[in-house]
């Protein structure tokens, strides 16, 4: 018999310390498996956030820098233009990269830094206990807004993709669903092509992840994926916005 | 024809495989393991097709596969 599949090289041996079914370890394991098929683990740089992901350099084999929290595009603009021939990455969540770091992340974009950003969007903070991101749905319960978000005080939940999509910066950006095999595969082919596209020199990539927090929004893995497929794809609709 | 092995101290009981086994090969444990989840198990050996659905969904990379 032969071995199809086995943990990729990308990854350390260090077991994730994510919560049970969260798709953070699920992206790690779709970067980490793309640097391996790419074969850029020994030169490529990845900026890890705050937020729950800011363990993520235990986790990967390839170097990882921490940056404060939002500022990881800021940190891989520095490494990418001081070292062009590394492979640069950012993994960010909602509340660091949409929150925090807002302006970071557009005007990396604007000026169409070439990076590949991994972008976590599970609608709340799930490090700091769950609390209202700008991307919570509205009348999501959070611990910030525990009656649901009300726009009349909270806002609206912010779509990053459509909102980079307007600047002329940007080479690729597409919102993917991994709620499936099928999106699974949709994702890993995303993730690919966010670094394919660096190799290539063409500019700033996103991948916008639609993903979960399963102790945050206190649901179980499977009712959290059936929740994204049916609430925050509403919202959010996955797709490409960008490619050029 | 496939085997899967599921390391029992890795997985966190997440079930996300036993839903995504397209041959509902995998089932829950009554027991718990070292870090007190309750683990998947392999319970129909026969049925496998070795096609690493259960590998690919698994959050922990707590399952290989052979074919
Ligand atoms: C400057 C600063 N402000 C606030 C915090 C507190 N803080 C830590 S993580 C976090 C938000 C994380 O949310 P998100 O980016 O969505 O990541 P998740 O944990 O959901 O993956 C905040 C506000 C901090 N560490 N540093
Ligand atoms: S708190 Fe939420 S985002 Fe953080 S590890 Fe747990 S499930 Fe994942
Ligand atoms: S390899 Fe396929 S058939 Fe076998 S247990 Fe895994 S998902 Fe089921
Ligand atoms: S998907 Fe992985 S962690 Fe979840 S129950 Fe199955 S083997 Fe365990």
């Amino acid at each position: 018999m032969e071995k199809v599949f086995e943990r990729t090289k990308g990854l350390t041996d260090t077991e994730f310390g994510y919560c049970p079914g969260c798709h953070h370890s699920v992206l790690h394991r779709m970067v980490a498996e793309t640097l391996e098929e790419l074969d850029i683990l020994d030169k490529t740089v990845g900026v890890c956030p705050v937020g729950c992901a800011v363990f993520m350099y235990e986790y990967m084999s390839c170097d990882i820098i921490e940056a404060a929290h939002g500022r990881a595009p800021a940190v891989a603009t520095g490494v990418k233009r001081v070292i062009p021939d590394r492979i640069v990455f950012s993994y960010q969540g909602d509340g660091d990269l949409a929150s925090i770091g807002t302006a970071e992340i557009v005007h990396a974009a604007a000026r169409g830094e070439n990076i590949s950003v991994i972008f976590i969007n599970n609608t709340t903070y799930g490090m700091t206990g769950g609390q209202m991101a700008p991307t919570t749905l509205i009348n999501q319960k959070t611990t910030t807004c525990p009656t649901g978000r009300n726009p009349a005080v909270n806002g609206y939940p912010i779509r990053v993709c459509e909102m980079l999509a307007t600047l002329d910066g940007p080479s690729y950006i597409e919102r993917v669903c991994p709620t499936s095999p099928a999106g699974f595969a949709k994702t890993k082919k995303a993730i690919r092509h966010a670094f394919e596209n660096q190799i290539a020199g063409k500019g700033f990539s996103l991948v916008e992840v639609l993903s979960n927090c399963p102790t945050h929004l206190r649901m179980t893995p499977i009712e959290t994926y059936r929740r994204i497929d049916e609430e925050m794809t509403k919202v959010f609709p996955p797709g490409v916005f960008l490619d050029r | 024809m496939g085997v899967i092995k599921i390391d029992r101290d890795k997985c966190k009981g997440c079930e996300l495989c036993v839903h995504f086994c397209p041959k509902g090969c995998i089932a829950m444990e009554d027991g718990y393991n070292h870090k007190g989840y309750r683990p998947s198990y392999f319970a129909k050996e026969n049925e496998c097709t070795g096609c690493a659905i259960c590998a690919r969904m698994c959050p922990d990379v707590a399952i290989e596969v052979w074919r």
